[in-house]
């Protein structure tokens, strides 16, 4: 049928039409960036402006000028305290993640489970928070945390505590700020998931034996995989570079690389370092990424 | 697909069929007991009041359309409804608020529900594995099941790496691997295309007279009831309107439901005129006059019933035949289908009434006998006429 292929090619050059929109888009947005702190990052700190040296000296005709130096990488491996913040970030978001999903799962599924109108007033309450803009519900938190905040003089009143508790200002407090700001990113895959579950797999478990507790871990969660993945990736990305949740309601104490990247950035100036410090937080998130996509295309072609 | 379709299983009178009829028996035990049982969804009712009883061995079909219940009924037997009203029993023990994973049943699913991440192997071991089984004899009961559907080969795909027919064996092995003593088999053959359907339906007689467990078929496909089935229970807006051998639903519908439902069959509207022992006269305004049909019990006079003649029960000819013992109408050939094996003929009587008409093509020839606007004699035995309620 010659007058249905035609159709498909055309279809198909409509397609890589359309397609060079997001391209573009990334290639402007997010490549561009990328490289300019990637060259930043093999430049010497200068009490200039801009404050690095170029990376070709146009001035100074030949090889000689083009400059390139990888103290700043050497920098972050030699000293100890980026190794830390390092860690402590990881930590501080796989811990959020952990959270977001402890909690975010049962919601998810509750959601899921529901007639389609409730369900969608449900989901209507997940998203409604961000409407109000991020700094203010940070900032709402510290009103709610800080030790003459509300929860403290509630709890004060009812006599359930006789002086506040320390609830702002530390570890915990960015753990409560992280969790509640990302909790959205979390449902909301899961909940895209979960929906599709076909219920009729669960009553083909419980036919064959299995309990409503063994039919979910058997059936259910195994299937769920590709929602938890893509909620955790959602919310520990973002989080492992969070700055304004620590910088709000962290103490003096809480490491996070989104603090760091900001003292050395504007307190340091030394736009060097700090464009190391992200080209490395960079490979930190991207490669384990490119290996479980390797993974998961593997394990599509198994299938087959 | 051509080698499902080669391997053709072989008509063989199945061999457990000694005593066929155990619900003649008033000795026999029954299976399953379906007592006076209801449910209701909100104003909805899905199954009214329904009563029944299944013996071992059975292959009973539950037929009806969308809507009829017959679903409902079935998912009440494998334990995912309870009723709103009455009692079911499975050997003589109360089942009806025993969920679905301690019932002595299983049930192979509509849409086969097979689990999509896990292995041929692995989606038929699962019952096994609930039930805690040694892994050994997991192991060989599994490979023995996959033998028998002939999906061995297969053990190690997932169901999305297998076509229709192959995933529909995978569906019925997992639901046999626990030799329950009922299995409940929702639509079993609606997914598969035709000449599939054909011949997977005796590969599940086989199967079932082979291990002598009780099937359940609910189905809305008429044919599929009629070939496979023992007794089959018609099914509407909740009730049952006949139970029985297909043979007698077939040839002895209870009412205007059942006979319309089950083949094809015309109907002629009629007032019962006399009564001449075991044979009923008659009026039909449609049939131009008077007509006899043999009836089981007296009909009072002046009721109106209709009278019913199944397509291949009439005969068509250009003369006219003998009227002794049959009901004799002239009409004209409106309209001819040739189907190779017979013909179908809607037949076209003076009242206006149109009669479908089905003959075998017993002449070799490519000639019609009987052509469009023939004038033709349909005629049919006494005997063969139905009399229905209004």
């Amino acid at each position: 049928m010659p007058s249905r292929e035609l159709r498909g090619d055309g279809r198909r050059r409509w397609l890589r039409r359309a397609l060079v929109v997001p391209y573009a888009w990334l290639l402007l947005f997010f490549l561009a960036p990328f490289l300019i702190i990637f060259k930043i990052s093999f430049a010497d700190p200068l009490v200039a402006l801009p404050p690095f040296t170029p990376l070709f000296d146009w001035a100074a005709s030949g090889w000689e000028r083009f400059q390139v130096t990888l103290d700043n990488y050497l920098f972050l491996f030699q000293d100890r305290y980026y190794g830390v913040i390092y860690l402590s970030s990881i930590k501080t978001a796989a811990i959020s993640t952990f959270l977001c999903l402890l909690i975010g799962y049962p919601m998810a599924y509750y959601i899921a489970r529901q007639p389609p109108r409730r369900r969608n007033l449900l989901l209507l309450g997940v998203i409604l928070p961000f409407w109000i803009s991020f700094l203010l519900r940070v900032y709402a938190w510290i009103g709610l945390l800080n030790t003459n905040g509300v929860i403290n003089n509630v709890l004060l009143s009812i006599g359930l505590i006789d002086e506040p508790l320390s609830l702002i200002y530390n570890d915990f407090a960015v753990y409560v700020g992280i969790v509640y700001s990302y909790l959205p990113f979390m449902i909301l895959p899961l909940y895209a998931n979960l929906e599709r579950l076909d219920i009729t797999l669960l009553e083909a478990a419980a036919d064959l034996g299995a309990k409503r507790w063994r039919a979910f871990v058997d059936v259910t969660l195994p299937l769920s995989v590709p929602g938890i993945i893509a909620g955790s990736l959602l919310v520990f990305i973002p989080a492992i570079g969070e700055f304004i949740i620590p910088a709000l309601l962290g103490g003096s104490d809480t490491l996070m690389i989104g603090r760091a990247l900001w003292d050395e950035f504007f307190i340091n100036r030394d736009w060097p370092v700090a464009s190391a410090v992200s080209v490395v937080l960079l490979l930190i998130l991207v490669l384990p990424m490119m290996w479980f996509q390797k993974v998961q295309g593997q394990e599509v072609e198994d299938r087959r | 697909m051509n080698e499902e379709t080669d391997n053709v299983v072989k008509f063989t009178k199945p061999v457990g069929k000694s005593t066929p009829e155990p619900w003649l028996d008033p000795g026999a035990k029954p299976l399953v007991e379906i007592r006076g049982v209801s449910k209701h969804f909100g104003d909805v009712v899905a199954v009214d009041d329904v009563s029944l009883v299944i013996y071992e061995k059975e292959l009973f079909s539950i037929l009806g359309g969308s809507g009829s219940g017959k679903s409902t009924l079935l998912r009440i037997l494998a334990g995912f409804e309870t009723p709103s009203r009455g009692k079911i029993l499975i050997d003589g023990v109360e089942m009806t608020s025993v969920p679905p994973y301690e019932r002595p049943v299983n049930m192979m699913f509509q849409s086969y529900a097979l689990f999509p991440h896990m292995s041929v192997e692995q989606n038929v071991a699962y019952g096994l594995k609930k039930d805690g089984l040694p892994a050994g004899e997991i192991r060989d009961r599994v490979a023995e099941m996959l033998e028998m559907v002939r999906m061995g080969r297969l053990a190690k795909r997932k169901p999305d790496a297998l076509s229709g027919g192959e995933r529909q064996r995978v569906a019925l092995a997992r639901s046999l691997i626990k030799r329950p003593r009922l299995l409940l088999l929702d639509e079993p053959l609606a997914a598969l295309d035709k000449k599939l359907r054909e011949h997977t339906q005796f590969e599940l007689m086989a199967l079932q007279d082979e291990l002598g467990i009780t099937f359940v078929v609910v189905t809305h496909d008429q044919e599929e009831a009629m070939t496979l089935s023992t007794r089959v229970a018609v099914m509407n807006q909740g009730h049952f309107e006949q139970v029985g051998t297909p043979g007698e639903v077939y040839e002895y519908p209870a009412n205007r439901f059942v006979a319309d439902f089950v083949g094809n069959i015309n109907f002629l509207a009629c007032t019962v005129s006399g009564v001449d022992g075991e044979y009923a006269e008659l009026h039909c305004e449609e049939a131009g006059g008077a007509v006899r049909a043999r009836v089981d019990e007296p009909l009072p006079q002046g009721t109106r019933r209709w009278l019913a003649v199944r397509p291949e029960k009439i005969f068509i000819d250009k003369e006219c035949p003998p009227r002794e013992h049959r009901t004799v109408l002239k009409g004209i050939v409106e309209d001819l289908g040739y189907f190779g094996n017979l013909s179908v003929y809607r037949v076209r009587l003076p009242s206006g009434k149109m009669l479908q008409v089905s003959g075998q093509n017993r002449v070799r020839t490519a000639r019609k006998t009987v052509e469009w606007d023939d004038e033709v004699y349909v005629s049919w035995d006494v005997a063969s006429a139905i009399v229905l309620e209004e």
